[in-house]
């Protein structure tokens, strides 16, 4: 077992700004809040600011995007994968006799006959070890057992019926509290016979503790953030193609981050990472889950190694949902402490975290439970302690970030439901409280208890303005109104804090591996470009927007600029996209880029105009002349000017690669106010109204925010009312169909009413910061803080998510109010 | 996901569909919407050795009135009911209940007559048909019969048909006047079946109810009517008190399992609830409302 603590320590403010690009060194400056999306460039050139409609969207929408599933190689074979029913057992024997006598089928792969390449083993991201294959026993349900090599995939599902496995079942552990008590050994493997995994503190424990003794009001609650599934549209798979004459291996893969699985393949399987090509095409939907490498990836790659023909597997949705990486599953004692005048002062959280049966976590490796400690939110508290505890449990492993930056919308479900619940101890409006509590607009750069450096903000702007647009106090009114009829009506606040874009090379690794991310533009004669980028778009919009970015610095239109991702052969190596990190970190690398290019271009304008550099001026596209600007060239002109009249002693060209280690997170943050009318006859919720209020700093493409923000909120509501992954206590997943598995649909999501603050980042290159993952991390507790509020003067102080009927049934029944 | 294998046939006339049946016997699978059937053989949990695809048979789809009666052919979609404004007009628990029966992907490929013959006490029409006391026709070999609804449903996805027998159409009688129906359901969210749902069908003499039949969807293991709860209605005038009786009898004889959508005690709770609701409105349309 691993004891970390505080990874996080604070480090010096005029440190974290000392670096390459143009942030104020040790600035401390207040950033203005504004309302105005800045629009620089015509649209024309269409840089920053602009509402551009999404250049992938019409492959999309014509169904003529290019999947894993869509690759079809001459020769390929089809994986199937025979999976337990146990969720814990031993593995007496695997008969694949019959298997192997259908025609069609050429191989039946086992632990066994990976063991004897070494591979029934794989490190998961966070140096755990997890399953490839078993080879003695079980220790999840629908977990891989053995796989089927066919000719067809219909043959390869006919076949992993036959494949008969003798089980002796096991003792299962299901209840992660249960797990402490070590009674039953889920990792025999480990050389230490316990199930707890990693110790982990953050936070000064003796303050806190010294607060809490004198504070004047204490709230104290117990709550589960429950397990979810990432449940994208396209579920995992591979096509694997070795080639035996060349040696090269190239993986078509849904993955989110294609070099670092390069890298990760090399050093496991030994193959030179000249030979490996990790191909990420068209992506739907990863959300975090396609960041973990999962067995299926790694018999796939064996098979087709051993076999020498093109390999595909592809998951069905029972697999995917039963077996993949889960989120979230923390178990939370928090206590929120305040002074005699209400002022919130102190935290204290003891965490339990379920990671079922190895710690496939996709944080960064300081952080076992990820940004957790940004728990004191939006809040200006004098000390907060949290204590963590992990346990493996005979669940699928995890828990992967679900569009979430590494366990914040655990952090902030919590915080924001304990500071309402105080609030309504105290008998003060939810929203006039956060107001009194909010960290003050000329706070920032603000140092947060527990070690994280805001870089910018103003949480009382972004209240005001969804309070504002959704006409709160007159809401008040109705419902007391309606209370006082006995119809329940609730309004529920979330006013949220995101700590995105991980992260800066002196905290922030991935298996060793900096969490830098990087672009390459090549500009050619003709005045258009490609441009290269170590992230990969899974449907945030990157050929939209990085084209923006690009535009923006260097005047090209967008639609001059092809964006590609996701071929490790091409593209400059980076650690991809999740936990909102592309904006804040390859988005920085593309201006970064840009900005080298611009340079560049300088000295070849000054030489074909015959001036000085230091008489040059920039104006949108152009280097103009001091004074006379009908004296310019375009970027255009300069492009061609690169590979045909270039200075003599000057390289040829006009391209530019930057790697770009940010110096700080970006800390994204918002107000969420939602409307809830509760039936209590059968306890439904329904979402009336829910008004969002985002502050991402600069905005690239408002139109990209606001889908991003959309789709957000609908994954957001989907854990608040409807989504859990369930298990029996046979540890047998109940919710493996979309039909026991809800995902809301556009007839359960409200009318999403979105609007906007801009409050730069002052040390990102554009001011941007990441915010695909701010409305799922911020919806939660805005829905459940709102059925709460409807319920409060009935004596309910809490509710866990997901909000189903009968959960409020029971609490109005337990109240005595009955239809 | 991958099925097993199976043959498959598309006959021309429900002829040729009958003497398939008599043909493969019950190893073969009539498949009409495959909104049910099809996801079952995805997951293995139905293995046919003979699926025959009724969709080639011509003049299934219909609805329409005749001789007291709503006629509606087997193979009409789902969506067709919900838009037809016959339905909208006299058939008002049928209307809501083509409303709100899986989603509306579903329902424009899934079949009255299917719902119908999988048996399923999770679907919506058996409450509604045992509500409106609706007549099954069946066709097999030897000509047609008629079988009536309270027979129709033998246990959890067994229904009365022989195995070479195909239902054709379902035959609604016509309300008469006074008369009032509703439907009430409770789901999760849109295309989860009912937590629970009624359906009720009652007729209005002066204040009095003179008839009512209830359904209850998803709260047995067979679809069941609520016999308790219509006797509490029948030969009183609705108030509050009977409505609560009725309630409370529906919530005493349904017989629900616990389930992700809840336990035993909220799905009895909820029934006395929906059953309450669905006879308001039914009296209400009753009194032309």
């Amino acid at each position: 077992m691993t004891t970390f603590h505080d990874p996080t320590k604070p480090k010096h403010v005029a440190d974290r700004f000392e670096n390459k690009h143009d942030a104020p060194a040790g600035s401390s400056a207040v950033v203005a809040t504004t309302e105005e999306v800045r629009i620089t460039t015509p649209p024309e050139i269409c840089g920053m600011g602009h509402r551009m409609k999404r250049k992938e969207d019409p492959r999309f929408i014509q169904g003529k995007g290019n999947y894993v599933d869509d690759i079809k190689l001459p020769g390929m074979l089809y994986m199937d994968i025979v999976r337990s029913p146990y969720a814990h057992a031993k593995i007496l024997n695997i008969d694949a006799s019959a298997a192997l006598a259908m025609p069609g089928v050429l191989a039946v792969i086992t632990g066994k006959d990976l063991a004897a390449h070494g591979l029934h083993w794989m490190p998961t991201l966070m140096s755990d070890t997890q399953m490839v294959l078993p080879t003695e026993k079980v220790v999840y349900y629908a977990q891989e057992v053995a796989c089927v090599i066919a000719t067809s995939r219909y043959i390869a599902a006919d076949a992993i019926e036959q494949v008969v496995v003798d089980y002796e079942p096991l003792d299962v552990v299901v209840d992660p509290y249960k797990a402490l008590d070590d009674e039953v050994i889920i990792r025999d493997d480990k050389e230490l016979k316990t199930n707890r995994i990693w110790h982990w503190e953050v936070g000064d424990k003796d303050a806190t503790d010294a607060i809490f003794a004198n504070a004047a009001h204490v709230v104290k609650q117990y709550m589960h953030i429950p397990r979810i599934h990432v449940a994208s549209i396209e579920t995992c798979g591979m096509v694997a193609n070795y080639n035996p004459a060349t040696g090269k291996m190239q993986l078509y893969m849904t993955t989110q981050a294609p070099h670092a699985i390069r890298t990760v393949f090399a050093l496991v399987s030994g193959l030179p990472e000249q030979k490996i090509q990790v191909i990420s095409p068209d992506i739907g939907g990863g959300f975090g889950g396609k960041v973990p490498v999962y067995p299926g990836y790694v018999v796939c790659a064996v098979a087709s190694l051993l076999i020498g023909k093109p390999v595909k597997w592809i998951e069905d949705r029972s697999e995917n949902l039963q077996a993949d990486s889960f989120a979230r599953d923390y178990h939370l004692e928090a206590e929120l402490a305040a002074d005699a005048n209400g002022k919130i002062v102190g935290l204290r959280v003891n965490g339990l975290a379920d990671h079922g049966c190895a710690d496939a976590a996709a944080n960064p490796s300081k952080f076992p439970a990820g940004l957790f400690s940004i728990c004191t939110g939006s809040y200006d508290l004098q000390a907060a302690h949290v204590n963590f505890d992990a346990v493996y449990t005979n669940k699928p492993p995890g828990g992967v970030a679900y569009r979430c930056s590494f366990r914040v919308t655990e952090a902030v479900q919590m915080i924001e439901r304990m500071t309402d619940m105080m609030a309504h101890d105290l008998n003060i409006d939810p929203a006039e409280y956060r107001m009194n509590n909010f960290i003050k607009a000329d706070a920032f750069p603000y140092m947060s208890p527990t070690g994280w450096e805001y870089d910018s903000g103003n949480y009382h702007a972004a209240l005001r303005k969804a309070m504002d647009m959704i006409g709160y106090e007159e809401l008040r009114k109705e419902q007391a109104e309606k209370r006082a009829r006995g119809e329940l009506m609730g309004i529920g606040i979330s006013s949220f804090t995101e700590v995105v874009g991980a992260g800066p090379s002196r905290d922030y690794d991935i298996l060793g591996i900096k969490m830098f991310d990087s672009a390459e533009i090549r500009i050619h004669p003709t005045g258009k470009a490609i441009a290269r980028f170590g992230t990969k778009s899974q449907g945030q919009g990157h050929e939209t927007t990085y084209a923006q970015i690009i535009a923006e610095e260097l005047g090209l239109p967008a639609n001059d600029i092809e964006v590609e991702e996701g071929d490790t052969d091409t593209a400059p190596y980076g650690l991809g996209t999740y936990a909102s990190r592309s904006t804040p970190t390859a988005g920085a690398a593309a201006a970064m880029a840009a900005r080298k290019i611009k340079a560049k271009a300088k000295k070849i304008a000054a030489h074909l105009l015959e001036v000085n550099e230091d008489d040059l001026e920039w104006d949108v596209n152009k280097w103009q002349v001091k004074g006379s600007p009908e004296q310019a060239k375009t970027i255009q002109e300069i492009a061609f000017a690169a590979y045909t009249n270039h200075p003599q002693g000057m390289e040829a060209g006009l391209e530019a690669t930057d790697y770009y280690d940010p110096p700080n997170l970006t800390f994204p943050f918002g107000s969420y106010i939602c409307v809830v009318d509760i039936d209590s006859g059968t306890g439904e919720v329904k979402v009336r109204r829910f008004v969002a209020v985002d502050d991402c700093g600069n905005i690239i493409n408002p139109l990209v925010v606001e889908g991003q923000i959309h789709g957000g909120l609908t994954m957001g509501l989907a854990p608040a009312l409807y989504e859990e992954i369930v298990y029996d206590e046979n540890g047998q997943c109940l919710t493996g169909t979309l039909a026991d598995y809800l995902l809301p649909t556009a007839v359960e999501s409200p009318k999403w009413e979105t609007g906007h603050t801009i409050t730069p980042s002052p040390h990102h290159p554009i001011g941007a910061k990441g915010v695909g993952e701010s409305p799922t991390v911020g919806a939660p507790p805005a829905i459940a803080n709102a059925v709460v509020d409807a319920l409060w003067h009935l004596g309910v102080r809490h509710i866990d998510i997901p909000i189903t009927p009968e959960k409020v049934w029971q609490a109005l029944r337990d109240a005595g109010v009955t239809e | 996901m991958i099925p097993g294998e199976f043959d498959y046939h598309s006959p021309r006339t429900l002829q040729e569909a009958v003497g398939l049946l008599q043909q493969h016997g019950d190893g073969a699978k009539i498949v009409a919407g495959g909104q049910s059937l099809i996801p079952a053989m995805r997951f293995r949990l139905a293995l046919p050795e003979v699926l025959i695809d009724i969709n080639t048979i011509d003049g299934l789809e219909y609805i329409r009135e005749d001789d007291g009666h709503l006629m509606i052919g087997a193979l009409t979609r789902e969506a067709d009911l919900e838009e037809s404004a016959l339905v909208q007009q006299k058939y008002h628990l049928l209307a809501d209940a083509a409303r709100v029966i899986a989603d509306p992907v579903v329902r424009n490929r899934a079949t009255v007559g299917g719902n119908l013959a999988h048996a399923d006490p999770a679907n919506d029409h058996p409450a509604v048909m045992l509500a409106y006391n609706a007549e099954l026709i069946a066709l097999g070999p030897n000509g047609t019969r008629a079988i009536p609804i309270d027979d129709f449903f033998v246990d959890l996805f067994e229904n009365a048909l022989a195995d070479n027998e195909i239902l054709t159409e379902i035959r609604i009688p016509t309300p008469g006047p006074g008369s009032g129906g509703a439907y009430y359901k409770v789901e999760r969210k849109v295309g989860d079946y009912a937590i629970s749902a009624t359906a009720v069908q009652l007729t209005i003499n002066g204040n009095t109810c003179t008839a009512a039949r209830i359904g209850l969807t998803n709260v047995s293991a067979v679809p069941m009517r609520a016999t308790g709860a219509e006797q509490a209605l029948i030969g009183k005038q609705i108030t509050d008190e009977v409505l609560e009786a009725a309630g409370q009898a529906a919530a005493a004889e349904c017989d629900p399992s616990p389930d992700l959508r809840g336990s035993v005690a909220y799905k009895r709770d909820l029934t006395r609830v929906v059953i309450k609701r669905a006879i308001r409105q039914a009296v209400e349309r009753a009194q032309g409302g």
